[in-house]
């Protein structure tokens, strides 16, 4: 039974490498659990599609931060060039494209590459120094050398006894039940 | 376990010696968390060293600054000497660290993880001592502001836009800015691995709050790659730009011997050439004195030497179509400076420069040498100066002499010249020091993503490191 006022994160169990994490996370979707996480020493090629997770929202971020970027420079030569301070120089012309294109091409640069990263940690919830699965037992190894699969208890699901059941099928080094604060 | 014992056949390890990923962790981590192994005299002597100079930089910097920039060498028609020369010295071996992190993995050249992150730590500091010399060269830069930067100043004046040195104001600070950032988004997974192994809970706190709450969750991951992967194909057109902006600084002027065409090409192969050189010229030692040999091999110094050879070679390509400008233009005075480069006073200077580039470097061809850690340790030294006298005879030697004869003048820098210059030396290995000391030189994600890779046999197919291979 559960300690007052905590409610089930998820069932957790813990793998030796990546292949194991991988047919686990195959397995687990197979059964039908939909809600899961997996946390990983480094990324693992081919887990995010055993766990049927997708997502293109950071390339398009950084996208945005290039268009973004790109028409701030221009603009701000257009304002300071045209605008507030026009000077004629050698005859050129106020709106020297060919001369704006150097410093537009670096913002271009510059926004993408922050709004991007910025971007990045942001939709993955970070900085974020609270988080449920941290008290699974062991789980400073997640950073180092194992790999664990989370079934996650907002999935319906999942349900401790069968869920820790099915866990154990697939031969985990251990397998624990995370709770988290109501 | 070491390359260099099994011959020359060229199949050398990637990662020496049994590993596994607790065991890359230990050797990676333990340089950080057991600050035990830094009382050695290596590290105390070179800091030691490096701090001296760092007060010879604060010294010659309080001195301009309160004396003015008259304290230099340079002086009309001269007007751009050490100042300038030591900027674009810097800013090319910053470059190889963006080459390395950032081309080399949309190359998908594994060799690069184990030192790409020591790379770009290269990168933030040399574009450090860069940024230094244009803006004390302004004399006062607390005042020039307003002509680098475009911010509503109380004069309502604002930057020239048409002028290379407002791009190169905003490549190279653009260029700071995506390398740090990149630096550091390469950090974060790492400071998670460092929290965890930390047993003390002060240092618990202190890289957990560096880590952001990193917890290794694949959903991160699978964005971190991305952003990883998109940050490495923007860097790489940065990385093109910048030194061909700063060659524009001299190319988009009617110098002789500045305006040409081949400028931009011509400094950024010199970039990365002087650029892999400072990369072996630290990481020779370093791997020396912690031992990471396992993970620095000889394969990746005979990589970086080949790297410095080709580049070498195109340096010097560029050199020859040089003094074919000269003679081709038909211009008095272009032809005037390529003789004053061959005959003048400063000609021991160009001379050597190609005794340096040119000739040297070439020792590269050969295989034994390749291997042979003393004999690239000097060639990158060599080539270090070689690089550095390649701007001498670009800027003040081709300044010296000039359309008017009348005007003509000699340079010679001052000792205040050569205080900042060893200065900025000085502050660029203390810092790579303590860096050495107090962060993870070598990624170990990517590390640990390597040996998974490699020990399932199929490093050929699967792209490595935190990049996404699908």
């Amino acid at each position: 039974m559960r300690r007052h006022g905590t409610k089930l994160h998820g069932i957790v169990a813990e793998f030796d490498s990546p292949e194991a994490i991988i047919a686990a996370a195959n397995a687990a979707r197979a059964a039908g659990y939909k809600r899961m996480d997996s946390y990983t020493p480094f990324p693992v090629h081919g887990l995010s599609e055993a766990m049927g997770f997708r997502s293109f929202v950071v390339p398009f971020t950084f996208f945005f931060g290039a268009v973004l970027g790109g028409l701030a420079g221009l603009a701000l030569e257009w304002y300071v060039s045209v605008a507030d301070y026009p000077i004629n120089v050698g005859g050129k012309p106020l709106f020297s494209l060919g001369s704006f294109v150097p410093p537009a091409y670096e913002c271009v640069i510059l926004f993408s590459a922050l709004i991007g990263t910025i971007g990045m940690f942001a939709f993955n919830g970070l900085p974020k120094p609270y988080h449920p699965i941290f008290g699974a037992p062991g789980f400073e190894r997640a950073s180092q050398d194992r790999f664990f699969l989370c079934l996650e208890a907002d999935d319906e699901m999942v349900e401790e006894d069968a869920t820790s059941k099915f866990l154990q099928g697939l031969r985990p080094l251990s397998i624990s039940v995370v709770e988290d604060e109501e | 376990m070491m390359a260099d014992k099994e011959g020359l056949g060229g199949h050398d390890p990637l990662i020496g010696g049994q590993q596994t990923f607790q065991s890359l962790d230990n050797t990676i981590a333990s340089v950080v968390q057991d600050q035990k192994r830094h009382s050695n005299k290596p590290w105390m002597a070179t800091t030691f060293i490096a701090f001296i100079f760092v007060n010879i930089l604060m010294v010659s910097v309080g001195w301009l600054v309160y004396q003015g920039i008259g304290i230099w060498g340079n002086n009309v028609p001269a007007g751009w000497a050490f100042d300038i020369i030591n900027f674009v010295w810097w800013i090319g071996i910053g470059h190889a660290g963006t080459l390395i992190s950032a081309i080399l993995l949309l190359l998908r050249q594994q060799w690069r993880n184990s030192i790409n992150r020591f790379s770009e730590a290269m990168t933030i500091f040399a574009v450090m001592c860069a940024a230094m010399f244009p803006l004390f060269h302004t004399g006062r830069p607390w005042v020039a502001f307003y002509w680098l930067l475009p911010y509503p100043n109380i004069m309502g004046v604002w930057p020239q836009f048409r002028s290379p040195l407002i791009w190169d104001v905003f490549a190279v600070s653009t260029y700071f800015t995506v390398s740090l950032v990149f630096w550091l988004v390469g950090l974060v997974p790492d400071f998670g691995t460092l929290r965890d192994r930390a047993e003390k809970v002060a240092m618990k706190r202190f890289w957990a709050i560096l880590a952001m709450g990193w917890r290794g969750s694949q959903k991160h991951w699978h964005r971190y790659e991305q952003a990883y992967l998109i940050l490495a194909g923007i860097s790489t057109p940065l990385v093109l730009s910048v030194h061909s902006i700063v060659s524009l600084d001299f190319a988009v002027s009617i110098v002789p011997g500045w305006n040409t065409a081949v400028f931009p090409p011509y400094f950024v192969a010199g970039a990365v050439f002087a650029g892999f050189a400072m990369v072996l010229l630290l990481a020779i030692p370093i791997r020396a004195i912690y031992g990471l040999k396992d993970l620095i091999t000889m394969r990746h110094i005979d990589w970086c030497a080949k790297i410095m050879l080709t580049t070498g070679l195109i340096v010097f390509f560029g050199y020859m179509l040089e003094v074919y400008y000269g003679w081709y233009s038909g211009e008095i005075p272009e032809t005037r400076v390529m003789l004053w480069r061959f005959f003048g006073p400063y000609k021991y200077l160009y001379w050597l420069l190609i005794l340096c580039n040119g000739v040297i470097p070439q020792l590269m061809w050969s295989p034994k040498a390749r291997r042979h850690i003393p004999t690239v340790w000097f060639v990158c030294l060599v080539v270090s100066l070689g690089m550095w006298l390649e701007r001498f005879v670009i800027i003040p030697m081709s300044l010296t002499i000039n359309y008017l004869p009348a005007s003509d003048r000699m340079y010679y820098p001052t000792l205040w010249d050569f205080g900042m210059f060893t200065g900025t030396i000085g502050f660029f290995v203390f810092m790579m020091f303590l860096f050495v000391r107090f962060l993870p030189t070598i990624n170990m994600f990517e590390m640990k993503d390597l040996l998974h890779t490699l020990s399932h046999g199929k490093a050929r197919k699967v792209a490595v490191g935190a990049k996404g291979g699908r």
